[in-house]
């Protein structure tokens, strides 16, 4: 079997080609061309047929005919050509939604999530809780130009009235789409189903073009977005991809639903928690945007941090956080004022690369802080559902937890999945590595990945057709695993012992010894081998099985190792700018951070 | 293959530049193809729908939403001033009749019997689209604007902020490495396009502001100078519509930078024409950079510009700009092209080119860290 597919991103269309050699699929060549959705050319099919013509050209198959088009085989036994093409986009700035519900902890919320889970950026979202004046909620919708607007409010059977007043303020806004001026903007309603005949009426006016799915909210304790999800998926193909130059005839070349690029990842991440059982964090870190992903108790949720980036974006994430806050990672002599004009030149030429090492320690603090700030946006996004009732025994008042707590729990987190520039190609994997635990501070014992090629789009789509191609290429091809986070919860104190750990490979001591606190260390632990890490920590620091109390778990080897991290959680960096930069030099140090 | 494709910023003594003026909505074209229009020429005209203001009628008086229409005083498509009754209560006994009064003046365009609520329209509000450039007008789109064409000296700058002005084109300072103070503007400049050196200093954003400038053009900007001019420290290059009474143009970057002395050449040539000048940027997919035309005369059937990204092949010769410390800013040629990527000092590994500088000296950098100069 061979597998041609393409992601169709804002610059650059990737194409990989994926074969079944002796029963196991493995991705076996990549080729990437400019992406042509905008002017002159207009017409996204042939930045596909040149990414695709670069994977012929590495392959020796013969993948485009003369017409432009993909090839298809008709047997096994032809040489040229594929079995299955697919493909996912973000191109033209991806889908643009706009989502309203009544109360804004709850079902707006509920409808931001479908929207998010479903690949979109959310430009706003309208409540009638929302702190806005309702012409100021008309103001904004007018501004706003999205591909298409997502209604919910109200559990079904319940109170309709106030689903009907934000109805009754979105039709006279007239929002207008994004492209094509004569094209009715779609609009989903998924909503208190009593409520559907009146908001028929309300948006059988011109300029809509309305479906109706189930709501995503039916009852207070339940959300249900996979309708309203799979109906933006629909309308995202029929509408918003129908208008993107080219994608007419895309859809006819692929062999599955043209997927957005972010709901894709979101998918093959969701495939991956789900068969192996484990809780994972993903990251896409872009020039104008982080996306973040976690599936936690088999429980997905997906943000886009619309203007934390590392270059378009940059300017705003020094901003955001502050320079203080970014230079705490540097350990190098730089000027200020300097920095703060080279942030603004890398906003205004985003395509630039660091050619100095100095360039380039800066940057990856920058990335630091714009990962750590997204977290945050998502932890506090990714939570149980808000409005619930409890009922509670003195029993359990302990033990449950609060309703609209977060789901991300870092000492429940097995996999961090790193992807984006500047974690995809940093030169040194360390660099990856340390990045993501300064921004994450995982706890407890925590794997740590990178996408090597930015591959997780397309596999997300094939997961829907061919779930065995997808998982094999994912473990074989996609993931490069950097190696293991060590880290305990609690407080540690500076200069005390805070664990001691014993490594062993088959019954045989690889490596022992005591981390004090502040202190990281890193055992090199090489890709392919397997041991089991044993950890005793101090009183009052925990590992993932209480306060003080020792955890023995497996761990493979990776191009790092292990990182055995004693600065405690949550992390803090001394206040004393000397002494910080004493700190993270020698942690740089520890793990051959810059060596 | 020793050529690459890089981005570069448009810098040119004469172009056929075109500009399209289009209306944010359908509206009426006021020129017609072959007219010449000045910068202010109003070239399309329309009204933008007026706001919208909810009222909630039915909870003002007390009623169910299904009650209200008995009780509605205005109807669907009626004039409402501010104040006038909408609708009246019934009261007890014909008596203690409460009213609801409009908070809003336009067009009651709906009444809401789910929800009580009445909306009504203000008053349409009108827009204009002027030429923006002298010119002439070569297209008309129908009910949507026009084409104004014009043979001019064309310069893209790298960032700007505030919109579309015009005026006569004037210099501050006597060349291209001359900071911008306060000591270069005076009252004479009110209403010009200024075009000053290397940095705008604060001091000579500030005298520009107060003289009333136009807009100001030079090499670079500091960072904390722009922060004080907004009033807030920009996140995203998307730029264009600050209110903040003069438009500001950098031809080169952040920092202390010269403008490239060619820039700076061809706008003193041309010292006393009116010029036009737009600061909005946008730095994302369908890249907008800043501007400056100066009309020229009657259009020539000659290189036809209309605004957007510029790319071209890099080659040994050509003219480069590097855009990225620790060799930010300095301009030269290219003068090797290796095959196999090198390793940087940060240590990737990237495809690099080597530039002689104008100084003789010869530096590598990464072929990212490059833009073309020149036409």
């Amino acid at each position: 079997m061979r597998i041609v597919a393409t992601d169709c991103g804002s610059t650059t269309t990737k194409a990989i080609l994926i074969e079944e050699k002796d029963g196991v699929f493995r991705q076996t060549f990549r080729g990437e061309a400019p992406t042509t959705v905008e002017e002159p050319f207009a017409d996204v099919t042939l930045g596909v047929a040149n990414s695709v013509t670069e994977l012929q050209e590495l392959s020796g198959y013969k993948l485009i005919a003369d017409d432009g088009t993909i090839i298809r085989r008709k047997s096994a036994a032809d040489a040229d050509g594929c079995d299955l093409y697919i493909s996912t986009s973000s191109a033209g700035g991806g889908l643009q939604m706009m989502v309203a519900g009544v109360v804004r902890e709850m079902t707006a919320e509920s409808a931001k999530r479908a929207a998010l889970g479903a690949g979109a950026i959310v430009m706003d979202t309208i409540a009638s809780n929302d702190r806005r004046k309702p012409h100021e909620q008309i103001q904004r919708i007018r501004e706003l130009r999205p591909d298409m607007v997502l209604v919910s409010g109200g559990t079904d059977g319940g109170d309709t009235k106030k689903v009907i007043e934000i109805a009754e303020l979105i039709a006279p806004a007239r929002p207008r789409p994004r492209f094509g001026g004569e094209y009715k903007l779609p609009l989903i309603f998924a909503g208190n189903k009593e409520a559907r005949q009146t908001i028929e009426r309300v948006f059988s006016g011109e300029g809509f073009a309305l479906s109706v799915v189930d709501n995503l909210r039916p009852t207070l304790e339940r959300e249900n977005l996979g309708p309203a999800r799979e109906r933006i998926h629909d309308v995202f193909l029929e509408h918003v991809m129908a208008h993107a130059p080219g994608y007419d005839k895309l859809m006819t070349w692929a062999n599955a639903p043209i997927m957005p690029t972010p709901g894709a990842v979101g998918d093959i991440l969701q495939t991956i928690a789900k068969g192996r059982g484990i809780n994972v964090v993903g990251v896409d870190i872009g020039g104008a945007t982080t996306d973040m992903f976690s599936v936690f108790g088999g429980v997905f949720n997906r943000t886009v941090s619309a203007n934390l980036g590392m270059s378009y974006s940059i300017s705003n994430v020094c901003a955001e956080a502050g320079m203080d806050s970014v230079l705490r990672w540097v350990h190098l002599d730089m000027d200020e004022r300097e920095l703060r004009n080279r942030v603004k030149n890398k906003m205004i030429r985003p395509t630039t690369i660091p050619q100095t090492l100095e360039a380039l320690v800066f940057e990856q603090a920058v990335s630091r802080e714009a990962l750590r700030l997204a977290y945050i946006q998502h932890k506090s996004f990714a939570t149980t559902l808000k409005g619930v009732q409890q009922q509670r025994t003195v029993g359990d008042a302990f033990s449950q937890k609060e309703a609209g707590g977060s789901l991300v729990d870092n000492m429940a987190l097995d996999l961090m999945v790193a992807s984006g520039g500047v974690l995809s190609h940093a030169p040194r994997m360390e660099q990856t590595a340390l990045m993501m635990i300064d921004a994450f501070e995982p706890e407890g014992f925590t794997e740590i990945a990178k996408d090597s090629i930015f591959m997780m789009p397309h596999l997300g789509v094939l997961a829907s057709v061919n779930p065995r191609a997808a998982m094999e290429v994912f473990e074989k091809d996609c993931l490069v695993v950097l190696g293991w986070c060590i880290a305990p919860r609690g407080e540690v104190r500076a200069g005390r012992p805070a664990f001691d750990f014993t490594l062993r490979r088959a019954n045989e001591v690889v490596a022992q010894g005591q981390l004090i606190g502040g202190e990281m260390r890193l055992v090199r632990f090489v890709h392919g081998e397997i041991g089991m890490l044993e950890v005793r920590p101090e009183r009052g620091l925990d590992m993932g099985a209480g306060p003080g109390k020792p955890v023995t778990r497996e761990v493979r080897g990776g191009a790092v190792g292990i990182v055995l991290d004693a600065r405690g959680r949550p992390l803090k960096l001394p206040t004393s700018a000397v002494e910080r930069r004493v700190c993270v030099e020698k942690w740089l140090k520890a793990l051959e951070v810059y060596e | 293959m020793a050529k690459a494709y890089t981005p570069g910023l448009k810098v040119t003594a004469r172009t056929t530049y075109r500009v399209r003026r289009l209306l944010p909505v359908s509206g009426d074209v006021r020129v017609k193809v072959g007219d010449s229009v000045s910068a202010e020429t109003v070239v399309a005209e329309t009204f933008l729908e007026g706001d919208v203001f909810p009222i909630k009628v039915a909870g003002m008086l007390s009623v169910n939403p299904s009650e209200l229409m008995p009780l509605m005083l205005k109807r669907a498509g009626d004039a409402v001033q501010v104040g006038d009754a909408l609708a009246r209560s019934k009261g007890i006994f014909g008596m203690m009749k409460t009213e609801a009064k409009s908070t809003a003046a336009g067009t009651l365009e709906s009444i809401s019997e789910s929800t009580g609520m009445v909306i009504i329209r203000g008053a349409k509000t009108p827009v204009q689209v002027r030429a923006y450039v002298a010119g002439k007008i070569i297209e008309v789109i129908a009910n949507e604007g026009v084409v104004v064409e014009t043979d001019a000296l064309f310069v893209q700058g790298i960032f700007g902020v505030g919109g579309e002005t015009w005026g006569p084109l004037m210099v501050a300072g006597k060349s291209h490495t001359e900071d911008l103070l306060e000591e270069h503007i005076d009252a004479s400049m009110k209403g010009a396009i200024v075009v000053g050196g290397a940095r705008m200093t604060a001091g000579g954003i500030r005298r520009a502001r107060e003289v009333g400038v136009a807009a100001l053009i030079c090499g670079g900007i500091d960072d904390a100078d722009l922060r004080d001019v907004l009033g807030y420290d920009l996140g995203v290059a998307v730029t264009g519509s600050e209110k903040i009474g003069i438009t500001l143009l950098v031809t080169e970057g952040f920092g202390d930078i010269a403008m490239a002395k060619r820039t700076f050449q061809l706008l003193l040539a041309h010292v006393g024409k009116m010029a036009s000048v737009n600061g909005a940027t946008q730095i994302r997919a369908g890249v907008m950079r800043p501007e400056i035309a100066v009309p020229l005369g009657e259009a020539s059937s000659g290189e036809i510009f209309t605004g957007g990204a510029t790319a071209g092949i890099l080659d040994i010769g050509t003219p480069v700009r590097i855009i990225r410390d620790p060799h930010f800013g300095l301009l030269g040629s290219v003068s090797a092209l290796p095959e196999q990527p090198a390793v940087l000092g940060s240590g990737s590994k990237a495809r690099v080119l080597e530039v002689a500088l104008e100084s003789g000296q010869r530096v590598t950098v990464p072929r990212a860290n490059v833009e073309l100069v020149g036409d």
